[in-house]
């Protein structure tokens, strides 16, 4: 699946310290759930992203485990504590071990 | 035989009330601030249709999905833009070009959509803008076509799509266009298939009731390409059209055919005066 | 042509008759509750869970969860055939214990969040998500 998975991140470019930031990311993927069948009956294999993650600075904001039953093309909108300024870096694991990766970086002041 | 279809189309239409759904809502669909035009009056052509305005198919959706389309974030369909901004940039074929040497950015086609379907000279024909834009991709680049309907010009026409948004639907039917805006108009009226339905059977006859558990309505084209929650990709108008045909048990056309050519540009007539809203979000 | 009043007839009674696919509650939604919570009592109310009543469709039905101060919160369908759905662990920057996503349902069932709260304990939401299916239109 690794080819033409893209992500889309939403976070502001600037934040007060310790104020509190809406985040929306996107990533194209089938999301194959592995229970749906071909026309000649055989089940498509499984091939989901199965974790996602996003730290700022390396401390954690979200870690979150995900099944076959998140939607293709995987949404998901959460807040984060901006703390100082720094590096928010966003993570996507596939089942066929390829990683996708995105970083933000957002100013304080 | 008249008896019968009637019957049909009875029977697949479930009351409103049957789930919370009624009429087409009022709400106002703005995207990223822009304010778009939903309802209008119907085009001068319309006059004998049975119908006091044209409607965007926005208004027949639940109001989760209608929020899916008012944020450019949160439509999925907008990954597939992305997608297409790199193949717009991306060289192929023996001229070695890309869609960027000749156009510049996407920006460059604003308006493009609100006026395809178009007589095009040279060529002698309607085109829609998939035809176009493998014309360019043959004729300017030397590069292989996309499929008509493929997930790659799907994405494209969005990129192309997303320029005009907001702009009024204004596709010409008067002079060249004329003979296939006719025949377009006739297959809009002809009953197909085992059900003998024709597209104004449901979309013109029947929208705002349900039908099973779809919310009918008018099967405007103002905001192709659409993000389809059923399959979660972007739909093509003519692939839209398939599925609609094949409802009514008929053999359908095919993409790209000069049947769903001229069936495009009569349908894009019908909203002629909505806003150009894709790539919108659909159930 | 031989479109018969009986197809007519049978096609009226699956408009009815399809609006909603009931689905049975499976076990296996139990024992990944038991899973999380180790067997711990799970109160009702303490989170929230944002779902429409009904689905316009069944593939990509938005929900959101929330629950003040919860170190994790997971999400079950209890009628897919494998329940699971996501499981959220709120880190030392969440700016809230919030979070939303899309979800598939196979058909009409309970949609259920189990929030880990900051004591320990546990806390369980349920809602009822109607999934209609579009009959026509491709
Ligand atoms: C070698 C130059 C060249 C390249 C490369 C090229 N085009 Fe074009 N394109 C043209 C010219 C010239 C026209 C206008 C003449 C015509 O109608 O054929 C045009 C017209 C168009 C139009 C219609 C514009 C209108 O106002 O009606 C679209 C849409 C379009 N191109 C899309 C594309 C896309 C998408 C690509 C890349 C896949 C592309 N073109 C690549 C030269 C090019
Ligand atoms: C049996 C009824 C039926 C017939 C006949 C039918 N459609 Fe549809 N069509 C639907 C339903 C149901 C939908 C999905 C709900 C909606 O948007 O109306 C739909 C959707 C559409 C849409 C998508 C609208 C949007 O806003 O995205 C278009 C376009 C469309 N139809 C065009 C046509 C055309 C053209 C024909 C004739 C070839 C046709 N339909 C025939 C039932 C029908």
């Amino acid at each position: 699946m690794a080819d033409g998975v893209r992500p889309r991140v939403k976070a502001p470019r600037s934040a007060e310290a310790g104020e509190v930031v809406t985040i929306k990311t996107l990533i194209s993927h089938k999301m194959e759930s592995g229970q749906r069948k071909n026309k000649d009956g055989s089940v498509i294999p499984r091939s989901i992203i199965n974790r996602f993650t996003c730290e700022f600075n390396g401390t954690s904001v979200l870690d979150v485990k995900m099944e076959p039953a998140i939607s293709t093309n995987p949404y998901f909108e959460f807040e984060a504590t901006i703390p100082e300024a720094g590096d928010m870096k966003f993570t996507w694991y596939d089942d066929d071990g390829s990683v996708y990766e995105d970083t933000k970086t957002i100013k304080v002041g | 035989m008249k008896f019968k279809a009637l019957t049909a189309i009875a029977a697949l239409m479930v009351a409103a009330p049957a789930l919370t759904f009624a009429d087409p809502d009022d709400d106002t669909l703005v995207i990223e601030g822009q304010e778009m035009v939903t309802k209008t009056d119907l085009p001068a052509h319309m006059e004998d249709a049975n119908m006091d305005m044209i409607m965007s198919g926005w208004h027949f959706r639940s109001d989760e999905t209608q929020a899916l389309q008012m944020d450019d974030f949160d439509n999925p369909g907008m990954i597939f833009v992305d997608q297409a901004l790199d193949n717009w940039e991306s060289v192929e074929g023996s001229a070695g070009k890309s869609c960027a040497s000749c156009h510049e950015g996407p920006e460059s086609l604003a308006g493009v959509r609100a006026t395809y379907p178009k007589w095009n000279e040279d060529a002698g024909e309607v085109r829609t803008i998939a035809m176009q834009v493998n014309s360019c991709r043959t004729e300017n680049m030397g590069a292989e076509p996309y499929k008509y309907d493929s997930t790659q010009m799907a994405a494209m026409e969005a990129l192309i799509t997303l320029q005009s948004r907001g702009m009024p639907v204004d596709v010409a039917i008067d002079g060249p266009a004329a003979e296939t805006w006719e025949k377009g108009q006739e297959i809009y009226y002809t009953r197909y298939g085992q059900l003998e339905l024709s597209c104004a059977s449901c979309h013109e006859e029947n929208y705002g009731n349900m039908i099973r558990a779809d919310h009918l309505s008018q099967g405007q084209i103002n905001g192709f390409p659409t993000y389809r929650l059923k399959n979660a990709k972007l739909n093509t108008v003519h692939g839209r059209f398939k599925g609609c045909v094949r409802d009514t048990r008929a053999e359908t056309f095919s993409p790209g055919s000069p049947e769903f050519v001229a069936l495009e540009l009569y349908v894009a007539s019908r909203g002629n005066g909505l806003s150009v809203e894709g790539p919108s979000v659909r159930n | 042509m031989d479109f018969t009043r009986r197809d007519t007839l049978a096609l009226g009674a699956g408009a009815v008759a399809l609006t909603v696919l009931p689905f049975r509650v499976n076990a296996a939604g139990e024992d990944a509750i038991a899973e999380f919570t180790g067997g711990a009592d799970v109160a009702e109310g303490g989170v929230n869970l944002d779902a429409p009543e009904i689905a316009e469709n069944g593939n990509t039905v938005p929900i959101s969860v929330s629950a003040e101060g919860a170190s994790a919160i997971m999400v079950l369908a209890m009628g897919n055939p494998t329940p699971g759905v996501a499981t959220f662990n709120f880190g030392e920057l969440a700016g809230s214990q919030f979070a939303s996503t899309r979800i598939r349902l196979a058909g009409t069932q309970d949609v259920v969040a189990i929030a880990k709260l900051a004591d320990g304990s546990f806390a369980k939401a349920t809602k009822n998500v109607k999934v209609t299916i579009g009959g026509c239109g491709g």
